[in-house]
């Protein structure tokens, strides 16, 4: 037993549960202090990463595995968490109701999530994408008081359990089919089987199904805009960054570990929800005057162009998608800080996209980094967010899927249209009412961080997170 | 090269001062701007005196991040040369039009168009694939801002329409140099200009740079966002957009379609000659009927840039030369006609023709320089039009006469719609009172001016200046693609050789390369 290995899980799960205590103890006065030591969990779980054993092999019997794959997801959910709880302390300020327990539950759902990039069983896999749910449903109706936040959380735990009942029946089928829950098991029969019996392309599509919900993936992503705009503005930036990159990172490991073999049976479904999700995300966010929803559409559309990536498979395609996926989460948590600072003047949160309008001259400095952030978003080059976008392109076009890349591509430009229309509000349209002045904080910090980071600075990061990338993509193959 | 890296500096200095006037009031950011294009315009001419036209093809070359996907690497050839040379020229006269003409948001004006400095150098200057797509497309923001904050009524429209097209004509390019990056295995630029790609690939890899640059060209009928993006522009903006922004489809053409797919080129000249026949002809006629000075000067250009796509397409000297010339030309013309616009925008607030008339009287300066420019633009000998557009006509003549027959009625077509709206707004009667109360160019208009002028003649007269550092990358490029260049439909009969045309030297080498 190497319980070293799960060092960061094992820091987590204490941690939490220590705070559960706290919390329940000491009430609301504690939501300080289990904020901070919430973030100092995080960060020391972030530091553990470091020093386990980057085994590639399967621990404890083969249910979970500590390589530099699961590592860099862990990094990446850790930091989105920590970004979370620090966004959230503004928020909830005026009227928190139970704010000791929300970074315990951001806890129990980055522990979740650490487990789903890490997972090499279906057992594993099932139960950290659980842990993850539960802990979210709890978090999208946070504010409970509020209509929408609650049925935000009821839609969201409704359509979710929905989803893990196909994802456990696509489970069932795969144990029946092979007789292993274990990836590695699953690979090799597959890999026996020339032919691959109806019952195993129907374990494969049912699983892929529900992980797709995950995702978020069109035809499953109809809960998204839904859940962002009634959940409670901190806890959409947690949903759009980081249970993403877990679900994103556990579809690439099902994939080309578990599945490898049959390729060419999920390449096809990877390629319509991918397309579907880039053309959906891009043409159905015209309509939204939410902001939220809009964000919500966007992150529809960027999630179909990270499937790109694992369309293209190999150490390539794999390590692109991490690559797309960490500056994905910076630009989405960038745009999300921007949107929370958007306070009325009683400190009300807005989230009109009209409330935008004229930003640039009441608040120069916030609707210069939004205008960073969307135009990251679209991909428009010099910024950074050109570059993942190009690297999952690129992948495809080596594994010679030329007609997948010209479509995401010309998916780009329809997408275009919307980024651009909050930078028209922003910049091109008269001032409306003014935000309410905000103090220079931690979330500023934290724009200004993100901002520098998507801006054309970032270029100087393509050999670092490249190399990053690719050794933690390798470790799958 | 060692030493100073030049290309770098000049990108570095707008881009600086750019961030730094942001946080400047509104005379600090127009004192800061003007300070900093004017030092991008000393290490122009310096980087001109320098560049040796004998030397190697690649000078002032740097390399930075190699191994990396993608790497600064920048340097320039004589065509490259000219063409910053053109950006770094215009910019601080932009700036100087721009002096009072805006009032609002200047410090970020200011900021947007040192970015765009920066951008254009870049896209002229790189030498990695994906480097120049990034200086290539980041362009397409600060435009969209330029026309979106400080434009015209119709301005968003106009804004969303430039950058919407010019993004979706320029994906395409993006897959097809990850095709070639993948293929050849390597994105350098002086490296693909080498590489052979099997004709059958180059036909598509062809299509889709041409989607890009026959926007941003922009050919007919792929031009329409431009009338709306210059129709709405602030005047430096136009200025920038008919001076810089266009030629970089026509150097597109020169740097990546023709050397890299020279079968495909060949392949695809009698299509292009279709579409650029029909701009000249069906742009000029929809130039003569405007009422609006901007628009009619837009169409102008796309009728002008599609000598540009005659000559290039046209596979021999004269031709490419001739392109080229028409290239820096227009980028100076176009400019100054829009300045020219700018000046009398700025006094009566309109652009309707009708509004004008008689202006000779009340604006004698005026009306001189502005002449001047209509003649240049009509393309008569001794300015720079007649210069590129001759030469460009003579390559077009050599590959297919009839192409030669369609362009040659733009320039009567062209002749016709500019001297009928120099009619309208400088003779004739003062139909206006306001307007004939106008007062004339004052000295910072002058200095806008004079400028221009002054190298609208000199190109004009002794175009050798300008052709001398490009013409042996003309001859490395025509030795690239003449294993492809289709046979012509002129059958020339070598003969004694003739007097020297008027135009001494670029003439001299027509006997020679005509066969």
């Amino acid at each position: 037993m190497n319980f070293a290995a799960i060092l960061p899980e094992a820091i987590l799960t204490i941690g939490a549960i220590v705070l559960m205590m706290v919390a329940a103890f000491a009430g609301r006065r504690s939501a300080g202090v289990t904020s901070w030591a919430a973030i100092a969990l995080l960060l020391a779980a972030a530091v553990s990463l470091i020093g386990p054993p980057q085994t590639d092999g399967a621990l404890f019997g083969g249910l979970i595995a500590a390589d530099g794959f699961g590592a860099f997801g862990k990094l990446l959910i850790f930091l989105c968490a920590a970004v979370a709880i620090v966004a959230a302390h503004g928020w909830f300020e005026r009227d928190f109701e139970h704010g000791a327990e929300y970074p315990v539950l951001i806890l129990f759902s980055a522990v979740g999530m650490a487990v789903m990039v890490s997972a090499t069983s279906l057992v594993t896999l099932y139960v950290g994408l659980e842990l993850q749910s539960l802990s979210a449903y709890v978090l999208a109706s946070y504010r409970r008081t509020d209509d929408r936040s609650a049925e935000a959380g009821l839609k969201y735990f409704v359509l979710g359990a929905l989803a893990s009942g196909i994802l456990l029946y696509g489970i069932s089928l795969l144990y029946g089919f092979t007789g292993t829950t274990q990836f590695s098991g699953i690979a090799s029969a597959f890999a026996r089987e020339g032919t691959h019996s109806l019952g195993l392309l129907f374990g494969l599509v049912f699983l892929l199904a529900g992980l797709a919900f995950k995702t978020s993936a069109v035809p499953f992503h109809m809960w998204t805009p839904d859940v962002y705009e009634g959940a409670p503005t901190p806890v959409t930036a947690f949903f759009a960054s980081a249970p993403k990159v877990a679900a994103v990172l556990l579809s690439v490991r099902v994939c080309l570990d578990a599945l490898a073999p049959a390729i060419d049976a999920w390449r096809q479904i990877i390629i319509f929800a991918s397309l579907a999700s880039i053309i959906l995300g891009a043409v159905a966010a015209y309509g939204q005057t939410n902001i939220k929803r809009l964000l919500a559409y966007s992150s529809i559309n960027n999630v179909g162009f990270a499937l790109i990536g694992l369309v293209a498979g190999g150490p390539r395609g794999a390590s692109s998608v991490l690559f797309y996926m960490a500056v994905y989460v910076v630009m989405t948590l960038g745009a999300f800080l921007c949107v929370l600072r958007m306070r009325g003047e009683d400190g009300e949160p807005l989230e009109s996209m009209d409330s935008l309008s004229g930003l640039s001259q009441s608040r120069p400095w916030l609707a210069a980094a939004l205008a960073v952030f969307m135009f990251s978003l679209a991909g428009i080059p010099p910024l950074f967010g050109f570059w993942p976008k190009l690297m999952v392109f690129q992948a495809a076009v080596a594994e010679g899927l030329i007609p997948l890349a010209v479509v995401g591509i010309l998916g780009t430009v329809v997408g275009a249209f919307y980024y651009l229309k909050v930078v028209k509000l922003m910049y091109f349209d008269a001032p409306g009412r003014p935000f309410r002045k905000a103090r220079t904080d931690l979330e500023g910090i934290l724009i200004l961080l993100a901002a520098l980071f998507v801006s054309p600075l970032g270029y100087l990061l393509i050999g670092p997170l490249g190399t990053l990338t690719a050794n933690a993509a390798s470790s799958l193959f | 090269m060692t030493g100073l890296p030049i290309l770098s500096l000049m990108i570095a200095i707008p881009l600086i001062a750019g961030i730094v006037a942001l946080f400047l009031n509104a005379n600090g950011a127009r004192w800061l701007a003007l300070i900093a294009t004017l030092a991008d315009l000393a290490l122009g001419i310096g980087l001109w005196a320098s560049y040796d036209p004998a030397g190697a093809q690649w000078q002032f070359v740097e390399q930075l991040g190699t191994g990396l996907p993608v790497s600064w690497a920048l340097g320039i050839d004589g065509i490259a040369l000219m063409l910053i040379m053109l950006s770094v020229f215009l910019m601080p006269i932009c700036i100087g039009a721009s002096w009072r003409a805006i009032d609002k948001r200047v410090p970020e004006y200011m900021a947007a168009f040192l970015l765009m400095e920066a951008l254009m150098i870049g896209v002229f200057a790189a030498q990695d694939l994906l480097l120049f797509y990034i200086f290539f497309e980041g362009g397409l923001i600060p435009m969209y801002l330029i026309i979106g904050i400080w434009g015209g009524v119709e301005r968003i429209k106009a804004s969303y329409k430039f950058f919407l097209y010019t993004l979706a004509g320029s994906v395409l390019m993006l897959i097809a140099m990850l095709v070639m990056i993948g293929i050849a295995g390597t994105s350098s630029i002086p490296e693909l200009m080498a590489y052979d790609f099997a004709p059958g690939l180059q036909w598509w890899l062809w299509l889709a740079f041409f989607a890009s640059f026959a926007v941003k060209m922009p050919m007919w009928p792929v031009h329409t966002w431009l009338p709306d993006a210059h129709v709405q522009a602030p005047t430096a903006g136009s200025v920038i957009l008919a001076g810089v922004l266009l030629k970089m489809g026509g150097y597109g053409f020169i740097r990546f379609s023709l050397p890299m797919f020279p079968e495909a080129s060949a392949q695809f000249m009698p299509f292009v000659f279709v579409l650029s026949g029909i701009a000249v002809v069906v742009t000029s006629l929809i130039a003569l009927v405007q009422h609006d000075m901007k628009k009619l000067i837009a169409y102008s250009s796309v009728a002008h840039m599609a000598f540009v796509t005659f000559g290039l397409f046209a596979f021999n000297r004269q031709g490419i030369e001739g392109a080229l010339i028409v290239m820096l030309s227009h980028g100076l013309v176009s400019g100054a006609l829009f300045l020219c616009v700018g000046v009398i925008y700025d006094r009566l607030h309109t652009r309707e023709i009708a509004r004008y008339g008689g202006l000779a009287d009340n604006m004698p300066k005026y009306a001189l320089f502005f002449m001047l420019f209509t003649m240049a633009s009509v393309g008569l000998p001794g300015t720079s039009g007649f210069v590129g557009e001759f030469l460009s006509l003579v390559g077009t003549y050599e590959a297919s006469s009839w192409a030669a027959v369609v362009a040659t009625t733009g320039i009567i077509l062209g002749a016709a719609y500019m001297l009928y709206l120099y009619w309208r707004v400088v003779y004739g009667t003062q139909r206006n009172a306001d307007a004939a109360a106008m007062p004339d160019l004052d000295a910072r208009e002058l200095w806008l001016l004079a400028p221009i002028a002054a190298c609208v003649l000199w190109m004009g007269i002794y175009p050798e200046s300008f052709m001398r550092p490009m013409r042996e990358d003309v001859g490395r490029l025509l030795t690239r693609i003449e294993r492809a260049a289709p046979r012509g439909d002129a059958h020339v009969i070598p003969g004694k050789p003739v007097t020297a045309a008027p135009h001494g030297a670029p003439a001299e080498h027509a006997p020679a390369e005509a066969h």
